[in-house]
């Protein structure tokens, strides 16, 4: 399995490189050159970092690239800012577009008495008839650190509560995208990149 | 709901994991990538590494160690100590973290936290403070010192201030040793994680004095921490983080289980 991750240089692409490459998929990285993602048989976009980093995407290409990809019927998880990446934009950088896959936008959390960043373990609720998420229990626990998230919607594959209800996974055809880090949630992440890698196109996809 | 970590601490000198009582007498612990497997098989909820010679030659011995703890390792893994500039983080993360612990090279420099959390995120950046409480001062507490050479020397600095200045640079968690509990066993500093807990908007861990189940219950109660750090009470057997857990599950605590 050839999976391309892209380094847009906001942040640290060792722990998912290590986790897909331990699950036996054959991982390589792209930060502009666009033969990766056309010869991709799945596309990984992480994200620790700004969602102004994203620009980079626009700048050499790759946007395009990924959308034709996904038009294509290529898998596609986009991580933490790589998922809120997914939607129209977020608040964290208003001038800088996201793909508009969904059509929501991302913003910080409301102001509250608890922390943020959301730092640590916290338990989804998985929707039915999510495939990414096939196999995860109730009770099961994932690791996020993040300040920013997405609305839940229709296309809300999980939601996770922390100050207000948001989208922990998103997930419409072969778009899919989790705002926590599958590859620091120990057996419960390994099974869900687990099931991107397994993933497959059906007719109803 | 978001649950109270559970962090292991692996205190590394030349590659090794060493255990002390304040920072002297040091005894060996074992190899640190078996010992950090075996606490996340154990069901710790992060690994911290912190190297403790942090000396210029045993910079390429720690990132071999990082290289192999990291190898194998799907939770959270934060490394610290000889953390002196942006390139030494990048190394660091090369090698496999996800988080580095800066601690005096901040107080020298605090433009570091800035710097690495631009490059990597706030997310990747834990300041690390050695606290005593001063009990010269009206309030011991507020005017809680910060500890500067394993605790040796005071760096003229307010935790409480210099943990809302790490904040204020983009700093992603605290980690607050307290140099007056740590490795005493007698329990968390509650009323100083607490003063700092509620000085700033980001996570703070608790470290120094972890003995007892009920020790971690008061640190996260009283004290307001949304993590702590154990070190002598798991290597050797003590308990496991596993069995912390289901001990704090049963006091209210909310915890990642089963793990």
């Amino acid at each position: 399995m050839r999976v391309t991750v892209i380094d847009y240089k906001a942040g640290n692409l060792t722990s998912v490189l290590k986790a897909l490459r331990h699950l036996g998929a054959e991982a390589q990285v792209t930060d502009g050159d666009l033969a990766p993602i056309e010869a991709a048989e799945r596309i990984v976009l992480p994200g620790v970092g700004h969602f102004a980093a994203t620009e980079r995407l626009d700048a050499t290409g790759l946007t395009q690239a990924i959308r034709a990809a996904i038009a294509r019927g290529v898998p596609f998880l986009g991580i933490c800012v790589g998922m809120q990446w997914l939607y129209a934009g977020s608040s964290e950088a208003p001038d800088q577009p996201g793909l508009g896959h969904f059509g929501e936008s991302c913003a910080r959390f409301s102001e509250s008495t608890e922390k943020v960043p959301h730092v640590g373990w916290n338990s989804l609720d998985v929707r039915p008839g999510s495939r990414l998420l096939a196999g995860v229990e109730p009770g099961e626990y994932v690791y996020f650190t993040h300040s920013y998230k997405a609305p839940v919607t229709a296309d809300t594959a999980a939601v996770t509560h922390y100050v207000e209800p948001f989208a922990a996974a998103v997930e419409r055809g072969n778009v899919m995208g989790v705002q926590f880090h599958p590859e620091k949630s120990g057996a419960t992440g390994l099974k869900i990149l687990g099931n991107f890698l397994k993933w497959e196109r059906t007719e109803t996809a | 709901m978001i649950t109270k970590r559970i962090i292991a601490c692996l205190d590394v000198r030349g590659g090794r994991v060493v255990k002390g009582v304040q920072f002297v007498d040091l005894i060996d612990a074992g190899d640190p990538a078996t010992q950090a497997a075996r606490h996340a098989r154990e069901g710790a909820d992060e690994i911290v590494l912190l190297d403790i010679t942090a000396t210029h030659e045993g910079r390429a011995t720690l990132l071999d160690t990082v290289r192999r703890t990291a190898r194998e390792l799907f939770v959270p893994f934060c490394v610290g100590g000889g953390i002196r500039s942006a390139d030494d983080a990048a190394q660091v993360f090369e090698a496999g973290a996800d988080k580095v612990s800066v601690n005096s090279a901040a107080l020298a420099d605090p433009m570091l936290i800035d710097a690495i959390g631009r490059s990597f995120g706030a997310q990747a950046v834990v300041v690390a403070i050695d606290a005593r409480r001063d009990p010269q001062a009206a309030d011991p507490v507020r005017d809680a010192q910060v500890f500067v050479q394993g605790g040796r020397r005071p760096a003229g600095r307010r935790v409480v201030e210099w943990a809302r200045e790490a904040e204020q640079r983009g700093a992603g968690e605290i980690l607050l040793t307290s140099m007056d509990s740590d490795g005493m066993r007698s329990g968390f500093d509650c009323e100083l994680t607490a003063a700092v807990s509620e000085s700033v908007g980001i996570p703070v861990i608790a470290s120094g004095g972890a003995g007892t189940v009920d020790h971690f219950v008061d640190v996260f109660g009283r004290g307001k921490a949304d993590a702590a750090l154990a070190a002598s009470i798991f290597h050797f057997g003590v308990s496991s983080a596993r069995s912390l857990k289901e001990a704090l599950a049963k006091a209210g605590v909310s915890v990642r289980l089963p793990c």
